[in-house]
């Protein structure tokens, strides 16, 4: 009974793991009605995964040697993508079933990558992390190739494949570089290693940028954002709209606890490359945008610049940017899947459409969904009072606190030049004259936009859960500062 | 006396409610717009009466904030805290006083869409009082910035042909001014660990800190105000927007510019102020004398009053940095009074646009021949615009140019051959318009101006002639504040010099 009670903190990872399990079996064994079934069972069962994230809230533990370690940190990222995993499941099923694609293999897939996902945000050494990284990657690599007929798709999935591949090379041979230098592979230890040391060596800086770029690759920042609008665009929408959500939190936050549990003393070094891959990913995800026509590269490059904004909270090592991270991802992600309920809405008569230029006049056949489609284009723009601008304001002041001026200034000139793509999107929508109407929004992508359009919009007038719970997250994983 | 409920609140946000309630008008048909049409007007004109009572309660005998409400917001790290001293509380009434006005003149004019012009010309109208009233900079952050969502949809889903330029022209060129001001409020909230207003203004910045903190005030305060060379988005907003567009930007956002140099630039980085006075002066005085000579090339005549503007706010900021009392007074009155006046004139044009369906000034003429009543009134805003003595212009530009005298010879001399031309350019727009032989055929049959038009210019007129002839209700209400802002900036200053001789040997 003692052991089992140790082993409680693990309860969520085991019910969503054991929870796919039985989907992947009810869905191999029901034919005619499986997918649906899964579909339907999946909710319950991140339902519950969240439940008991949420109830153990406070509750410290590590376990398994030190490998896993369960704190408010990992808890609020996880709630974070398992949310996102449920929005972007509940919103897929009608273009799924639309265009014949609503098989049981992809929740589960989905369900295979949230796990790992999970597993990442608790990973507390190397091996552990890579677990978590590739478990949740090889589920994405299936389900970006997922219209197995259509050549875009199989291309997605297989620069995705092949980059990813390329990155975890990378990540491993960092991850080698810190062990043969340390002798450890627990965060801990290597930090601590790296105090008795005094400078750091070569090797180990050498460790430390390979395992960054590895991660980079994961939040798509510059320069290993390439494969992001391709496979943006490539994947089915709904697929895409779990990329932009939920595997950039997970990795946002591995990468903010390797930096701060397993190289603190490396500060100076880590650094440069944080603040450089920042400034180079909100320049290229803003100037990038300008020239798009579809709307799904346009939103891979507006996630480019906002993983560059995120960064900036990141760059700046204190406990207010972590908190501004987190305040920013969790605004980011809502903000996302709202965006992405207006792209799966845009459908005219049995097809598809992607092209900015098909929302022409949009405020005149549908105004609800344009209006709130325009809050959260202006919310993405970071404008007030809508939520974006109190995402971007927390991270930029952070990194003002820090004395990063320059940053913090490239960062919002950044915002302005992100600002006029964005603009186009209302443009079209409200300024131009309709061309032919999309065709009438499912309900289930109503209520994710409306959700997600209030949300931007009241977030001024009660935004305390949100702060209060980064606050909280940020000092379980800086405690002392 | 002090009210005990929270009225700024009320004014603030009534107009929010005002917007909620025609979100919830059903149906698409003429009816629907006309009731669009009404809640707005009453609306806009109950937060009208409700804030003549914050001037009927104003103490003005003491500078501090009145009406202050102050609660917890953003989780606790910033706080929800309004309130108004002698330069504030004018603004707000010049808001909700423009604003019902702005509803009656697009009451013909705005056929499609009603219900979301009116929607947007009320959160408009909450987010510009809320930013004179904001007393945490952060919250003044919010309204400010805020009120471009608004403004852009306002011009370009209901305005001319080259709307979409103008909008985005606007909307990115004071959001690029407007956000390095947002890092120079996070780092005054390092520095003082507040961002209350009153706090900051008692709290004195290292001098060096406050150069940079200026400039990025400037930055965003230049570009709103809008002072020569970064004046450019005005005059392409002002001729795109529709009538009322054009009067809430002149009559009121402008404002905001002026507004935050005497909130933020002058009591909270007096060195600063000082040192760059100088600068200030002679852009207003460039400012005062290129736009009025452009004005004169103008062939449209929303165009041509728009550079007006750019030369009339040149005044302003003139007046603002000389730190003096005439110069300071005066800019405000001037704001104050071009509020008035150039909302008038954009009005005035609208009422021959609305007929017309053209601005270019020499589709018009003789127009005192079918328009005798117009061409009254259309006079009356002219001379104001020009400074004639008796009308409302004329107090501030003299009070203005009086500080100016004292601060800078050099600069009050050119500023003052300013006002020659701006006779010339209005004079001459007037002649053209509505002088001279009625010949185009199409205005044959132009109809004067109705009671709808006459039932917002009339008072209009009142207020330009009796704030010229009799400026003291104005003046009194801010004397106080404006000497204490004085004697504070005063007493830096000299703080300042104390220390420099202290450490010369």
């Amino acid at each position: 009974m003692n052991v089992l009670a140790e082993y409680m903190p693990l309860l969520p990872e085991v019910i969503l793991f054991l929870g796919t399990l039985l989907l992947l079996m009810t869905g191999v064994f029901n034919e005619q009605q499986g997918a649906k079934v899964v579909w339907g069972l999946a909710m319950p069962v991140l339902g519950a995964a969240i439940f008991f994230l949420i109830k153990d809230w406070g509750v410290n533990a590590v376990l398994f040697n030190g490998s896993f370690v369960v704190d408010d940190f990992a808890r609020l990222l996880k709630v974070m993508v398992l949310l996102g995993g449920i929005v972007t499941l509940y919103m897929s099923v009608t273009y799924l079933s639309e265009s014949g694609l609503f098989k049981p293999e992809y929740t589960v897939l989905l369900l295979f990558s949230l796990l790992g996902m999970m597993m990442m945000l608790s990973a507390n050494d190397l091996i552990a992390m890579y677990l978590g990284l590739e478990v949740q990657s090889l589920a994405l690599y299936v389900v970006a190739s997922f219209r197995r007929d259509s050549v875009r798709s199989s291309e997605a999935g297989m620069k995705y494949f092949v980059l990813g591949a390329l990155s975890s090379g990378m990540l491993l041979y960092g991850c080698s570089m810190v062990y043969g230098f340390t002798g450890s592979i627990n965060f801990e230890d290597i930090a601590k290693a790296t105090i008795t040391e005094g400078a750091p060596s070569v090797g180990m800086v050498i460790g430390l940028v390979f395992i960054l770029a590895g991660l980079a690759f994961k939040i798509s920042a510059v320069p290993f954002h390439m494969w992001t609008p391709d496979v943006y665009e490539g994947a089915p929408t709904p697929v895409t709209a779990f990329f932009a959500a939920c595997p950039k939190i997970a990795a946002m936050g591995l990468l903010i606890r390797v930096i701060h549990s397993a190289f603190p003393e490396m500060q100076p070094q880590w650094n440069q490359i944080i603040i450089f891959i920042s400034i180079a990913s909100m320049l290229l995800g803003a100037f990038g945008a300008i020239g798009q026509t579809n709307i799904k590269r346009l939103m891979a490059y507006s996630s480019i610049g906002h993983m560059g904004f995120a960064l900036v909270g990141v760059a700046a090592g204190n406990r207010e940017g972590i908190e501004g991270v987190l305040v920013y991802l969790m605004i980011y992600l809502i903000m996302t899947v709202g965006a992405f309920a207006c792209i799966l809405a845009m459908r005219r008569n049995e097809e598809m459409v992607e092209n900015i230029e098909d929302l022409r006049g949009l405020s005149q056949t549908n105004l609800p969904a344009a209006f709130m489609f325009a809050m959260l284009m202006f919310s993405l723009a970071g404008i007030p009072p809508l939520a974006g601008f109190f995402a971007k304001f927390y991270v930029f002041m952070a990194a003002v606190k820090a004395d990063m001026f320059v940053l913090a200034v490239v960062g919002v000139l950044a915002s302005v030049v992100g600002a006029f793509y964005y603009l186009r999107i209302i443009k079209i929508m409200f300024f131009d004259e309709p061309k032919e109407g999309i065709n009438e929004m499912p309900s289930q992508l109503k209520i994710v936009l409306g959700l997600s359009g209030m949300f931007v919009l009241l977030y001024v007038v009660y935004p305390n859960p949100i702060i209060d719970s980064a606050k909280l997250a940020a000092k379980a994983l800086l405690p002392t500062v | 006396m002090m009210t005990d409920w929270p009225i700024l609140s009320a004014v603030t946000f009534l107009p929010l409610i005002g917007a909620a309630f025609i979100f919830l008008i059903r149906g698409n048909d003429e009816a629907a717009s006309q009731n669009a049409r009404y809640v707005a007007l009453w609306t806009t004109a109950i937060t009208f009466l409700i804030s003549t009572l914050i001037w009927i309660d104003f103490d003005a005998s003491t500078a501090d904030f009145q009406f202050v409400e102050k609660h917890s917001w953003l989780g606790g790290a910033f706080n929800y805290y309004m309130g108004v001293d002698g330069i504030s509380m004018l603004f707000v009434i010049l808001t909700t006083f423009l604003m019902p006005i702005c509803i009656l003149a697009s009451w013909d004019s705005i056929k499609t869409r009603v219900r979301e012009y009116m929607i947007a010309f009320l959160i408009l109208e909450t987010l510009v009082i809320g930013v004179f009233c904001a007393l945490d900079l952060v919250l003044f952050y919010v309204f400010f910035e805020g009120g471009l969502i608004p403004m852009f949809l306002i011009i370009g889903v209901w305005g001319g042909k080259r709307r979409v330029y103008a909008s985005f022209k606007f909307f990115l060129y004071t959001l690029l001014g407007s956000v390095l001001m947002l890092i120079a409020i996070m780092a005054m909230y390092w520095q003082a660990e507040t961002t209350e207003i009153p706090k900051l203004l008692a709290f004195d910045f290292p001098p060096e800190m406050q150069t940079w903190l200026w400039i990025a005030f400037f930055a965003s305060f230049a570009v709103k105000m809008p002072m020569w060379p970064v004046h450019t988005w005005l005059p392409d907003a002002h001729v795109e927007a529709p009538t009322a567009g054009s009067v809430i930007l002149a009559g009121i956002l402008l404002k905001l510019g002026g507004y935050g140099f005497l909130r933020f630039s002058i009591p909270m980085f007096p060195v600063a102020s000082a040192e760059f006075a100088s600068i200030v002066f002679w852009l207003s005085a460039i400012a005062i004398v290129y736009t009025s000579l452009v004005a004169l090339a103008q062939e449209d005549i929303k165009k041509l009053i728009a550079y007006s503007s750019v030369a009339h706010m040149g005044f302003v900021t003139m007046g603002i940095f000389t730190g003096t009392e005439q110069g300071i007074e005066g800019g405000i009155f001037q704001m104050l009074s071009h509020g008035l006046v150039s909302a008038a004139l954009f009005l005035c044009v609208g009422v021959v646009y609305d007929r017309m369906h053209t601005r270019e000034i020499s589709a018009y003429g003789g127009l005192v021949n079918r328009m005798p009543v117009f061409a009254v009134i259309f006079m009356v805003f002219t001379m104001a615009n020009v400074g004639l003595p008796g009308t409302s212009g004329f107090v501030g530009e003299f009070l203005t140019l009086l500080g100016t005298f004292k601060a800078n010879t050099w600069v009050a001399f050119v500023a003052t051959s300013g006002v020659i031309l701006s006779a010339a350019y209005a004079l001459w727009l007037y002649r053209r318009v509505v002088f001279g032989e009625l010949e185009k055929p199409n205005l044959k049959s132009i109809l004067d101006t109705n009671r709808r038009e006459l039932s917002y210019l009339v008072p209009l007129v009142l207020l330009t002639i009796l704030f010229g002839v009799y400026p003291k209700p104005i003046l009194d209400v801010m004397h106080v504040s404006v000497d204490k802002l004085i004697s504070d900036y005063n007493q830096a200053l000299m703080m300042v010099d104390q220390v420099k001789y202290a450490l010369k040997p």
